[in-house]
């Protein structure tokens, strides 16, 4: 039952996928089973997005149908047990950007990858990533940026981890369709990436998880 | 005029895929003119006067071939978005610093439940239910009664005639009416402008741009994310309302070019890039609209000007499809050699220099990316240099070095 799960969600069947929900609470299934199986599934569809079959509106569809689900299931689960995460990761869109089509995504897939996320949104300027960093000891930094503007915020940010004394205890990576190694290298960041895959990649090459 | 006609010539001439007398150069300026003049990008918005002439004076010292229209950033003046209280976006100083370019603020303005409204009467729709939603000033107009009702003509006395007098109603009027007579400002001074610069001798890359079906109802209508879960939950009504808007858009496109004789159409694609959709919901929800657009212009003479943003890398067989040497393609991010490759016998390809080179690169770095570039993606004409994106944070210094080494190593004969 829970496989058949796996399988409508993963194929974006939203309808079956809710219907085999409805029909394992009525069973009297564990509902944490059920967010088990929808996690699997979502780790299928996050693989699907890495080998190019999926695209950002089936990410967007699936996390849909598991917005549904969770309604359906929520009600069902007593205070419960927190997933076991790989690592932190800080992420947001940098001062003066508002984009976040790029950084969802990329919070889909690190999530997806069993990594725990701070998105901290969109426009954030660079003492609210100090903050998080200090506050949760994340060791990864990502940000996001759209607008060739996002260069400079992005360089800031990491000037103001470094002078927060924090560079050392972070990697940082930068994302966007305009940055390159040109870029990583006026930035200061550690790492780039054009998709969402790379930041994967580079959240478990620096955090373990592989 | 002399000059006129050597910039022009040599732009039309890479657009048939010719070789011209060397490579012309394309600056997609954007804000840069107004920083390089020391305003900001919010005096864009604001002070027309001292903003044009801004860009004046960037193009008469850095002389490019084609230049990016001046209207170009301004995504309707900031007069007009104060009095409208416009909500689809953040333009410089509001909400956004000063310096900051202006961003769109996607949402679901048309509710997925709401296609059949807008397909049974778009403007009825558009006008009482989407205009109030996307403009706090004019919110008013949702207290429109149906406007098929003036149907009753000599009868409206008891049916719709008092519904004018409504305070809300009557001020969102006036916020029109004070907002038409600053854009009938704008764009009167806008005009004049390019009638200089035409007969100074420069060559403004467009006039006003359109946009393909499936982005307007992404950006305006649906929001990116709405449009998207569109495509599995009501697919066919997804395609009906971009064959909705297809003619409106065309007629309009056509009707702007042939009022200035300006004849490239600029088409910023937005949601068709490599990423954004599978190749099968880009050849069922973005291709077969967004062609029939380009086919429609070149029909009526124009020269379109699409704008591929982003990378359209596993896309280049369908650009193939399009007319030979009627297009000028402009490329963002794609693999611009590979670009050349597969389309050189299409269109003209402008694009190719990384905006990072130009913001962060130095001198050197940057001609010798730009003689990479006149080798290879300028071999046999059909190319005009330009930058993968906007300008607006690129170094000065290094956009004239650029500019100026395209003009000495670009010539052919």
């Amino acid at each position: 039952m829970s496989d058949e799960l796996v399988k409508a969600l993963s194929e974006l069947q939203e309808e079956k996928a809710l219907n085999v929900v409805r029909e394992l609470l009525a069973a009297g299934e564990d509902p944490l089973k059920i967010m088990d199986a929808c996690g699997q599934a979502m780790e299928i569809v996050g693989k699907k997005f890495e080998d190019g079959v999926y695209f950002v509106p089936d990410l967007i569809f699936a996390g849909e149908i598991l917005k549904g689900i969770s309604a359906e299931v929520k009600p069902h689960i007593a205070e419960g047990a927190e997933q076991k995460r790989l690592g932190q990761v800080v992420l947001g869109t940098v001062a003066g950007d508002i984009h976040d089509i790029g950084k969802d995504v990329v919070h889909f897939m690190l999530d997806s990858n069993g990594f725990e996320v701070h998105d901290l949104g969109i426009d954030v300027p660079a003492e609210k990533f100090v903050e998080k960093i200090k506050e949760t000891g994340a060791k990864v930094v990502a940000m996001s940026g759209l607008l060739t503007m996002a260069f400079d915020s992005m360089k800031q940010t990491v000037d103001a981890i470094k002078e927060a004394g924090l560079r050392d205890q972070v990697k940082i990576m930068i994302g966007g369709s305009q940055v390159d190694e040109e870029v990583r290298v006026y930035t200061g960041a550690d790492a780039y990436g054009n998709d969402a895959m790379s930041a994967v990649n580079y959240a478990k090459q620096w955090l373990g998880g592989e | 005029m002399a000059q006129v006609n050597e910039r022009l010539k040599r732009v039309n001439e890479a657009i048939e895929l010719k070789e011209p007398d060397r490579v012309p150069i394309f600056f997609q300026s954007n804000y840069l003119p107004a920083k390089v003049a020391g305003l900001t990008c919010r005096d864009a918005y604001y002070k027309q006067d001292e903003y044009l002439e801004a860009y004046k004076k960037f193009i008469i010292e850095y002389d490019p071939d084609l230049f990016f229209t001046a209207d170009a950033p301004i995504i309707t003046p900031g007069p007009i978005h104060d009095l409208w209280g416009t909500v689809q976006m953040k333009w410089p100083g509001h909400e956004i610093g000063v310096n900051s370019s202006h961003q769109f603020v996607e949402g679901e303005y048309m509710k997925q439940e709401e296609y059949d409204d807008f397909l049974n009467d778009p403007s009825d729709f558009l006008i009482r239910v989407y205009i109030p939603r996307v403009f706090k000033n004019l919110e008013g107009l949702n207290m429109l009664p149906p406007l098929m009702l003036t149907v009753l003509g000599c009868y409206g006395g008891g049916f719709w005639a008092s519904t004018f007098a409504q305070p809300q109603l009557a001020e969102a009027f006036e916020a029109m009416l004070k907002a038409s007579k600053t854009a009938a400002e704008w764009n009167m001074k806008f005009a004049q402008f390019h009638k200089e610069m035409a007969e100074a001798g420069y060559v403004p890359s467009h006039t006003g741009p359109v946009l393909v079906p499936f982005d307007v109802i992404s950006d305006l209508l649906r929001g990116m994310r709405g449009a998207m879960l569109d495509m599995y939950r009501v697919p066919d009504k997804l395609l009906a309302a971009q064959e909705k808007l297809f003619p409106l858009l065309l007629a309009t496109a056509v009707q702007g070019a042939k009022a200035t004789g300006i004849t490239r159409v600029f088409i910023p694609l937005h949601r068709g890039a490599d990423g954004f959709m599978s190749i099968e919901q880009f050849e069922k929800f973005y291709w077969p609209f967004t062609k029939k657009l380009i086919l429609g212009l070149i029909d009526e003479g124009l020269t379109p000007m699409p704008f591929f943003e982003g990378v359209y890398d596993q896309r280049l067989e369908y650009l193939a499809e399009l007319p030979k040497g009627k297009v000028l393609g402009l490329f963002d991010r794609s693999d611009i050699f590979k670009v050349k490759e597969v389309l050189k016998d299409t269109m003209c390809i402008c694009g190719g220099m990384p905006i990072s080179l130009l913001q962060t690169g130095t001198p050197e770095s940057v001609k010798e990316y730009t003689k990479k570039l006149i080798d290879v993606v300028g071999k046999d004409g059909g190319f005009i240099m330009g930058s993968s994106t906007v300008l607006d944070e690129a170094n000065p210094e290094l956009v004239k070095v650029w500019a100026d080494f395209t003009k000495e190593y670009g010539t052919y004969h």
